[in-house]
């Protein structure tokens, strides 16, 4: 196989031009799909059986958490390419995650919070599912930390990947904790490969918003990503030409 | 080797060791990290005794007694195997309702006399409401309950849970 074009990606100039070409083309059809997703969630989707109106707030609550869990296994794979590889380009986009990643799990904490008050009537459990997804959240936070803590970045990148890895054995766990032991948070609803168990009258908005918020991570990952390589390259003759 | 052949090693050895101290972890924590028991369990004596626990299963129907002017509530949790008889008196999530799925957080009590032989009772500290994964319109619903659906899409969302084994 030939793989010129994906060392010629993993330059700092081309990835750089690459991410900051791609970031529009992600964010609008983000945005608009969003604002869509949001009006036929509220007004056009209609109430569910058993939770009214109430259980409209899965319209965010189940993207946000799903990008919880897919962000951080992509930060931790990148973070082990970076490893492996000694790629530094790697190494940023593992970086350029850790922020969308925790923003999206404060999202479906907080959105399940504000779920469970008034359908399981608290705000809070000790539940597998919550448990893991707020230790997750404390990896995120962890990772940032362990980053902050190095002057040098490239002993930031290995520490941190290290930590990366050590995190992705929560996220199988996340994921089938539901299934696993008995909790109070149900099952999943949407499946990759079989029937949802939400009706076909509500499900499109929410495929919609799940799409919507990947392309907005997108964004946020290149806006992210040309932030790293504006500081590792800092000093480049490249970066200094474009700016001049 | 490579450099690289060893650097591949250490991140292959990292995400072994941590899977291995993780999977041993969860067996051992098994039944703790279950996030309640149900009914059976207390009848086979899994059950904690002088302490509180939590304790799950579906609101039997017709079992929910409400005492007039007060809070005060009585009604059995099911896992269609056995009964145990909960009393609570507070307020109760909107979910909570005859056939809906329930987490209970209470202590096992010595059962009163007016109750049958061998009945368990549980004095309650708070009632969660459950709900499954499915979600669909009230006409929807209403069509699938005429087909009498409703009753074993009930029954899944209790039995979907794996049986506990200690």
């Amino acid at each position: 196989m030939n793989w010129v074009w994906f060392h010629k990606l993993a330059s700092p100039p081309t990835a750089y031009a690459f991410a900051r070409a791609l970031r529009p083309w992600l964010f609008w059809p983000a945005a608009l799909m969003m604002i869509w997703a949001s009006y036929a969630g509220l007004f056009v989707v209609p109430p569910d059986y058993q939770q009214q109106d109430a259980f409209r707030i899965i319209f965010v609550h189940v993207p946000a958490a799903s990008l919880s869990l897919l962000v951080y296994s992509m930060m931790a794979i990148a973070a082990g390419i970076g490893l492996i590889w000694r790629m530094k380009l790697a190494h940023a986009v593992a970086a350029a995650c850790v922020l969308p990643g925790a923003v999206f799990t404060v999202l479906a904490l907080a959105t399940g919070a504000i779920w469970g008050k008034p359908m399981w009537g608290a705000w809070w459990a000790w539940d597998p599912r919550l448990t893991t997804e707020l230790i997750l959240l404390f990896m995120y936070l962890g990772y940032m930390a362990l980053r902050a803590s190095f002057d040098d970045i490239g002993r930031a990148d290995r520490a941190s990947a290290v930590l990366a890895l050590v995190g992705l054995v929560n996220i199988p766990i996340i994921k089938y904790s539901v299934v696993w032991w008995n909790s109070l948070h149900q099952g999943q609803t949407l499946s990759l490969f079989g029937k949802s168990a939400i009706d076909p009258s509500m499900v499109t908005p929410l495929l919609v918003m799940l799409l919507a918020f990947l392309m907005f991570f997108g964004a946020l990952l290149c806006d992210g990503l040309c932030a790293q390589i504006l500081r590792r390259e800092r000093n480049a003759q490249w970066l200094l030409k474009q700016v001049q | 080797m490579t450099p690289r052949r060893r650097r591949m090693l250490f991140v292959g050895l990292i995400l072994l060791a941590v899977s291995s101290a993780a999977a041993f972890l969860l067996t051992a924590l098994n039944g703790n990290v279950q996030y309640n028991i149900v009914p059976s369990d207390v009848f086979a004596g899994k059950a904690p005794k002088d302490r509180t626990f939590r304790l799950g299963g579906m609101v039997e129907q017709g079992s929910v007694k409400r005492e007039p002017g007060s809070l005060q509530i009585q009604f059995d949790i099911t896992d269609y195997a056995h009964e145990v008889t909960v009393r609570y008196s507070g307020v109760l999530p909107d979910l909570f309702r005859e056939g809906q799925g329930v987490v209970v957080r209470g202590k096992l009590v010595k059962a009163t006399n007016d109750m049958k032989d061998g009945q368990r009772l549980m004095i309650a500290e708070e009632v969660l409401a459950k709900h499954d994964e499915n979600y669909m319109p009230p006409n929807v619903a209403e069509s699938l309950k005429k087909t009498h659906d409703t009753r074993r899409m009930q029954e899944t969302a209790v039995t979907s849970q794996p049986p506990v084994n200690n």
